[in-house]
């Protein structure tokens, strides 16, 4: 099982207490009547589904109930971080470089 | 504090555990953003502290959900009281207190084995859970909050619904772990 840290709950903490719920950074526009069809398709349904590290959603649903972001390794499953939603998204490079050391 | 209605009131009892049904409590959610300290003296006790703390002043007590979620249990005769408290608060301090005392039950559950009955549905490492704190978690699939009282002392809110699931499986459980027939 996927063992997973909840930066509000600052525990690491079992896959089953938590629901994934798609891709981070994701801007609702503010005002969607001014969004062309093509614009508010993108947003609604286009996504990057990388291969690799992929900035990603998930709600402590059984738990504090908060949603936080984190980036996962599609490839290895491995969480590479977890921060709090709003938070702005870690930069790969250094990302990368903790990863390499066997970070969490 | 006496959790049990009375001591006769076990609905399973083996040699590793005795599951009880906790007596009737009210049952508040109480959300809100920042600012503890109006809030801790209008209920006369201490919200803050991280997630899964707890603190109790005479029949109250409440545990620390979320970053602004508490659950507040207090007696059935003091339930006016806390709404009261409360709602002269609300004019300046926004925030949510819902009673849900209709929504759930409670599982009292006791014994050398209380701890390791628990891990048949709780996928958490159940000894990282303190005694004296407690957790929203997940228990067979269901929503449920741990109280650990004391190191092999219990409680486990569900909602009512998902009440006998709950129970069929710590009855098992509890007859499992005593190596008992069925
Ligand atoms: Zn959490």
């Amino acid at each position: 099982m996927l063992l997973i840290h909840c930066p509000y709950c600052n525990e690491t903490l079992p896959e089953l207490e938590f629901a994934y719920a798609g891709e981070a950074h994701i801007a609702r526009p503010q005002n969607p009547s001014e969004v062309s069809d093509e614009d508010w398709a993108e947003f609604l349904f286009m996504r990057a589904n990388v291969k690799g590290l992929h900035y990603e959603r998930w709600r402590h649903l059984h738990g504090c109930g908060r949603f936080f972001n984190a980036v996962r390794d599609t490839v290895s499953d491995k969480f590479v971080t977890t921060y709090p939603a709003g938070a702005p998204r870690p930069a790969l490079d250094s990302l990368l470089e903790t990863s390499a050391e066997g970070g969490k | 504090m006496n959790a049990l209605t009375s001591q006769s009131d076990f609905l399973a009892e083996t040699a590793a555990v005795r599951i009880a049904m906790a007596a009737p409590r009210s049952r508040f959610s109480l959300r809100l953003r920042e600012n503890l300290a109006p809030f801790e003296a209008a209920l006369g006790l201490s919200l803050g502290g991280p997630l899964g703390s707890r603190a109790s002043a005479g029949e109250r007590e409440t545990l620390r959900l979320g970053p602004d979620e508490w659950m507040l249990h207090t007696s059935l005769a003091d339930a006016g009281a806390v709404e009261a408290a409360l709602s002269a608060l609300y004019a300046t301090q926004p925030h949510s207190l819902v009673n849900v005392s209709a929504r759930e039950v409670s599982f009292v559950i006791d014994g050398p084995r209380a701890a390791e009955l628990l891990t048949l549905g709780c996928p958490r490492d159940i000894a990282k859970i303190a005694p004296g704190s407690g957790r929203r978690t997940v228990f067979d699939g269901v929503t449920v909050i741990l109280w650990r009282d004391a190191p092999d002392a219990f409680r486990i809110d569900c909602w009512n619904s998902f009440a006998p699931h709950i129970l069929d499986l710590l009855k098992t459980g509890a007859r499992e772990l005593a190596a008992e027939a069925p």
